[in-house]
């Protein structure tokens, strides 16, 4: 599987994608930083690009090189390998690969603007974290969707529609909810339909830890409690695992049955 | 009669100069006849001066009960109250002047208000150059009038994480009107300036910070004003209630950041004038509740989470020609428009044009935005704050109104930030 996930990242890098990528996370870096210049405003950028752009990228790029290497890949099932190794070793080749142009990308502008000015980095390295980890979780969800289509199309459509459903569509119903049910204590049900989307879940976790987190009321106090606790932690980066877990799960499950 | 009058003058002029010509100076120090302030106080007669030279007096309880007295330090002078009681008190004793002490450990005490300077009945007091350090209550004023403090320092030496009420106020004027409050600096106290029935006066040039409640505290004070004052990081900012007749110019709220601070609360109050004050990262800038025919003019609202709170009951409010730069929310709403007028304002957020040029929008700017009149309507909704859907919405919103408020609105918005008159 190592051997794959190498291949993989190599293979990248000479696609030129992963450059491409990290050059696009740099310039956004160094011009949000020396645009914003405010830090606080600068990381609420940074979130949104975390929160949007990441998963959107690592959706489109697992679909991408899941069909353009349809060829290796049956070639390599071809070879008394596990199934379940090739399709795993190319999700984590791409999410690594991903991982690592976010990580350098934003990262080199983050240390840049520490060296000139002495903040607290810790919300960068959260961000970093969670970014890395939407990027995972969503190549992961866009490869199980194409291993089980081999209809492009179709596979680019239903991948496309899962990210807008978590990025968008998914706070749509919550809002609903709360509307609907607004003449409930609404915090508990908040805190659980938020910590069980990924993308909801990183959006809370860092605006927790910036100033804005005071605008959030007697709600926010609820949220701060529970993720502040020791407990409310662990459950929310269970919940993180389980979510990067879900997509080895059904790939293992659909490579398995599927006839190639 | 004329004659009558005229003889109670000259009795008056006559007295007045017998006074000064016999008033005498009495001198306190470690080797002089006089060894503790107290002493020199019995002594003293009206229109004395009492000169105390540099040393620590480890006194309490300093009664003044004559008036024109003058306490004055000479060099640094500490009178250290010992944890025993409160330091100088001036009782019923008009004109009466303490200047340039430095005074300590005045204990908590939860039946009395300690203070460390307590001014009782006596008008026309002075009070300048006091540095206050580890007190209860900083400077009490009851019942007197025509009073000057200032240039002092006031602070309650306690620890950031101490219970509220063991801490007094810093600056605490009670039924004591034309004060003139000037120049000091007050930090780590309950409030750090208090009102309470004080009307006809002026606070000036103060920097209240830190202090636990809010930097200054105003209750049924009619016809006051407060110009150039600086109030950073208190707990709950500035609030301004159930008065009347306020001026408020010049001023700076900053940095007043928690769940219920506000940069300036406004409760009942009416016919006042806020002007050319700064609001910079407060959680709510201006928080109004209960308030009629107040001017908002040329006052920046710079990075607040709220710029402006509306809460119901406030009827003509009139915000004219003020910038709002970069709040999360610019107006939150509550109930109906009232009269409430928004006009001539520069909001950042604002994306219409000017094809005339004449340096309006020429499409009207609605501060209210959808998610603000969510998040107002049912509090949870905050969970959505910067989500991508929301920004969606809020966009939709925006070119076609439908839920939000449609009479709130900024019929002549700013193209460009307001710079403010000549002040």
């Amino acid at each position: 599987m190592l051997k794959i996930i190498g291949y993989v990242i190599k293979d990248l890098l000479r696609n030129r994608w992963t450059l491409f990528y990290l050059l696009f996370y740099l310039l956004v870096g160094f011009a949000i930083l020396i645009f914003s210049g405010d830090f606080s405003k600068s990381t609420v950028s940074f979130l949104q690009i975390i929160l949007i752009l990441t998963p959107l990228i690592g959706t489109l790029f697992g679909v991408m090189y899941y069909y353009n290497s349809r060829d290796f890949i049956e070639l390599l099932l071809a070879q008394p390998i596990r199934r379940r190794d090739v399709f795993i070793g190319q999700w984590l080749g791409v999410s690594v690969s991903l991982g690592t142009s976010l990580v350098l990308g934003l990262g080199i502008p983050f240390l840049w603007y520490f060296a000139q000015y002495e903040v607290a980095g810790d919300q960068f390295v959260l961000l970093l974290l969670l970014g890395f980890a939407l990027g995972t979780i969503f190549t992961g969800l866009a490869m199980a969707v194409s291993v089980s289509t081999d209809n492009k199309i179709r596979g680019f459509g239903y991948a496309l529609v899962l990210w807008l459903l978590m990025a968008v569509v998914y706070d749509g119903f919550l809002l609903l909810a709360l509307i609907a049910f607004r003449d409930y204590p609404l915090e508990k049900f908040a805190l659980i339909a938020t910590v069980f989307n990924p993308i909801d879940l990183a959006r809370i976790t860092i605006l927790l830890k910036l100033d804005i987190s005071a605008l959030m009321g007697y709600t926010g106090a609820v949220f701060r409690e529970f993720l502040g606790s020791t407990t409310g932690m662990i459950l929310a980066s269970s919940v993180l695992i389980l979510w990067m877990l879900l997509p080895f799960a059904l790939i293992t499950l659909i490579a398995k049955k599927r006839d190639f | 009669m004329r004659t009558f009058i005229t003889s109670w003058c000259w009795v008056l002029l006559y007295l007045t100069i017998v006074n000064w010509a016999y008033a005498k100076t009495i001198k306190v120090c470690h080797n002089c006849d006089i060894r503790l302030i107290k002493q020199a106080v019995e002594l003293a007669d009206t229109g004395d001066t009492i000169i105390v030279l540099e040393g620590r007096y480890r006194e309490s309880n300093i009664i003044i009960r004559v008036p024109d007295i003058v306490l004055i330090g000479k060099g640094r002078v500490v009178i250290d109250a010992g944890k025993e009681n409160q330091a100088v008190v001036v009782f019923k004793s008009p004109n009466v002047t303490i200047k340039n002490l430095t005074i300590k450990n005045v204990p908590f005490n939860s039946t009395e208000e300690l203070a460390a300077v307590n001014i009782l009945y006596s008008n026309g007091y002075i009070i300048e150059d006091l540095i206050i350090d580890s007190t209860f209550f900083g400077i009490l004023v009851e019942q007197s009038d025509s009073g000057i403090i200032r240039g002092c320092t006031i602070r309650s030496g306690s620890s950031i994480d101490v219970y509220e009420a063991t801490i007094g106020n810093g600056i605490h004027l009670c039924k004591s009107n034309y004060a003139l409050i000037e120049n000091n600096v007050i930090t780590n106290m309950r409030d750090g300036i208090y009102f309470e029935f004080v009307s006809n006066s002026v606070i000036r040039g103060n920097y209240s910070y830190e202090n636990k409640r809010y930097g200054l505290h105003f209750m049924f004070s009619n016809d006051d004003v407060y110009v150039n004052n600086r109030f950073e990081g208190n707990g709950a900012g500035v609030a301004v209630m159930f008065s009347k007749n306020i001026d408020m110019h010049n001023n700076v709220f900053k940095n007043n950041w928690g769940m219920s601070a506000y940069g300036l609360l406004l409760k009942e109050i009416y016919d006042s004038e806020i002007k050319h004050n700064v609001f910079i990262r407060n959680t709510t800038g201006i928080h109004v509740e209960g308030s009629a025919r107040i001017i908002y003019e040329e006052n920046d609202f710079v990075e607040n989470g709220w710029a402006v709170n509306f809460l119901g009951g406030s009827y003509d409010n009139y915000f004219y020609h003020n910038n709002f730069i970069g709040n999360t929310f610019d107006v939150a709403y509550f109930g109906r428009i009232n009269n409430n007028r928004f006009e001539e304002n520069y909001w950042n957020k604002y994306t219409g044009y000017d094809l005339d040029r004449d340096g309006f929008g020429d499409v009207p700017y609605r501060p209210v935005d959808l998610f603000t009149y969510m998040v107002n309507e049912i509090p949870e909704t905050i969970v959505l704050l910067r989500s991508f859907f929301v920004q969606i919405l809020n966009f939709a919103e925006q070119v076609v109104p439908v839920l939000t408020p449609a009479d709130i609105y900024d019929p002549k918005p700013l193209m460009q930030k307001w710079k403010w008159s000549g002040s």
